[in-house]
């Protein structure tokens, strides 16, 4: 053939196995050797999974889209650990999936945000964040305090974080749709909210 | 990193670099049979292809990038355990503990290696921490007329309190109080500042729906609006006033509160949950919880020493 170039130019399939092969070689070599290694397989010491209340309000997290304006990861610099506390380590994640680390920043890092305000701060703010921050531009989620969980799904959910290797018991899947049916979305959330980033200790 | 992996990453960066390497090299021959500078037979709505060589400037980056990939990777981390000649690292990433992030950190320190980010921590105590030590041998009290201390205080006071006492501090609707009006819940003394700041606080008023019933909240909330002059229907005031005795194990007989478990005074119209009405028959039918949280771990002693001048000279 003249023009051997030609055979990926007019040949739509070959050319794209062959760009995914190429792009293959550096996942192989930054993304699977990773995933076994200690570092990211070991829980900091402590972590506990999450409740099933906190499982609800980050599955509430996820549906509202906070990941879209708030990172939970804390790089290794100086100015942003002193404005959130501890950088983030890949221990702290072991069990997330999955993991809501984001890579925007409309609103601050929330990776240790648990225990920085009380449950009430929480409610007021995801309520209307101008009652509380009157510069805030987040907006208003009043209706996390109205929706009241019928915790079908809980147990479920559980069961499959179990499955992954997430060390959840007997007991925890069973009492699970207890714990959460009746409360509100609100509680959810701000349960789940009030844990972030308080295992590494 | 074990050593297979430490292999399976170097084969296949490396053998990445000298696989560009080699399409390059293979790439610049002219295998098409078409002399430099002639058409290809290859054509596409009247738009022909002229068989040229890849430009100089163009294959020379792509020699001097691999160049650069090769050296980088001698220098820094970049083939499993291989730690690279100038033994830099960004950070202690794989801790477990605050305790172990500690440790490490001080090893960094001390043996002076080339982590970034202890390297930073190093820079910043170098050039703060005597700041704030300083700082730290004046009282609350006296640091607050340091102009420089208090400027300080307010930058960490901007940081981790506005979000509930407000960039002015002077606190937000229910339950946030404003720390500008010299009325604490808590004393306002420099070592009482502190010391909220440190241990944080837990406000607790029990609701009393259940034991007074709603005619004895009515009674309740006449005879506490009274306690700070309001007007008020002095018949249920004085029903009121009988029913108080409950109230005044917290807020004492007087209403002049408690600031060693943080009851509000009740006679200075200064009101945490609002002073109306409705928003007292609220406070008393349900109760309030407030929390301020405990910064001790967030900013450190020294820090919390120079946020309590920036409070306490607020209300000065």
């Amino acid at each position: 053939m003249k023009n051997p170039h030609e055979l990926f130019e007019k040949n739509v399939g070959l050319l794209t196995i062959c760009v995914l092969i190429a792009i293959s070689f550096g996942a192989m070599a930054q993304i699977l050797p990773l995933m076994f290694q200690q570092q990211v397989l070991e829980p900091v010491k402590g972590l506990k999974p999450y409740t099933a209340l906190q499982m609800e309000g980050r599955d509430i997290y996820i549906r509202e889209g906070c990941v879209g304006c708030h990172s939970q990861m804390i790089r290794p610099f100086r100015s942003e650990t002193e404005r959130y506390g501890h950088y983030s380590v890949a221990g702290e994640s072991v069990w997330e999936r999955p993991f809501l680390w984001g890579s925007k920043r409309t609103g601050p890092d929330l990776a240790r945000v648990g225990g920085r305000y009380s449950d009430e701060w929480h409610r007021v703010h995801l309520i209307n964040p101008r009652n509380v921050v009157p510069e805030s531009n987040m907006p208003g989620y009043p209706w996390l305090a109205e929706n009241v969980l019928t915790g079908e799904t809980i147990a479920r959910r559980l069961e499959v974080n179990k499955m992954l290797g997430v060390p959840y018991t007997e007991e925890d899947i069973a009492g699970a749709k207890e714990a959460v049916q009746g409360k509100t979305e609100m509680e959810a959330l701000i349960a789940y909210l009030q844990t972030l980033g308080t295992y590494l200790q | 990193m074990t050593m297979f992996w430490t292999i399976w990453i170097s084969v296949i960066t490396l053998g990445t670099i000298a696989g560009c390497w080699w399409l390059l090299r293979w790439t610049l021959a002219n295998k098409t049979g078409v002399p430099e500078g002639e058409k290809l037979d290859h054509e596409f709505d009247g738009i022909v292809e002229i068989n040229n060589q890849l430009p100089k400037w163009w294959t020379n980056m792509f020699y001097i990038t691999m160049v650069w990939g090769v050296l980088y990777l001698i220098a820094y981390p970049g083939l499993g355990s291989y730690k690279g000649l100038l033994g830099w690292e960004s950070s202690n990433q794989d801790v477990r503990s605050v305790a172990e992030y500690e440790a490490e950190l001080a090893k960094d320190i001390a043996e002076g290696n080339l982590n970034e980010f202890a390297n930073s921590i190093r820079l910043a105590q170098e050039k703060f921490d005597p700041i704030f030590e300083e700082y730290a041998k004046t009282p609350v009290e006296e640091l607050a007329l340091n102009e420089e201390a208090v400027n300080v205080g307010k930058r960490l006071f901007l940081q981790n309190c506005a979000q509930c006492h407000g960039s002015d501090a002077r606190g937000q609707r229910g339950g946030f109080p404003n720390l500008t009006d010299n009325d604490w819940l808590y004393g306002g003394s420099g070592a009482k500042i502190k010391e909220t700041l440190i241990n944080g606080r837990i406000g607790a008023m029990p609701g009393w729906l259940a034991p007074f019933g709603e005619q004895g909240i009515k009674e309740v909330v006449a005879y506490t609006l009274s306690l700070s002059g309001r007007e008020v229907d002095s018949a249920l005031s004085t029903a009121g006033k009988a029913r108080f005795m409950a109230c005044a194990a917290c807020h004492g007989m007087d209403g002049k509160g408690n600031q060693m478990i943080g009851a509000p005074n009740l006679t200075d119209n200064i009101w945490l949950y609002g002073g109306s009405e409705r928003a007292v028959t609220e406070t008393l039918n349900y109760g309030r919880n407030g929390v301020m949280p405990a910064f001790n771990e967030t900013l450190g002693e020294n820090k919390v020493h120079v946020v309590a001048a920036y409070v306490f000279s607020l209300s000065q």
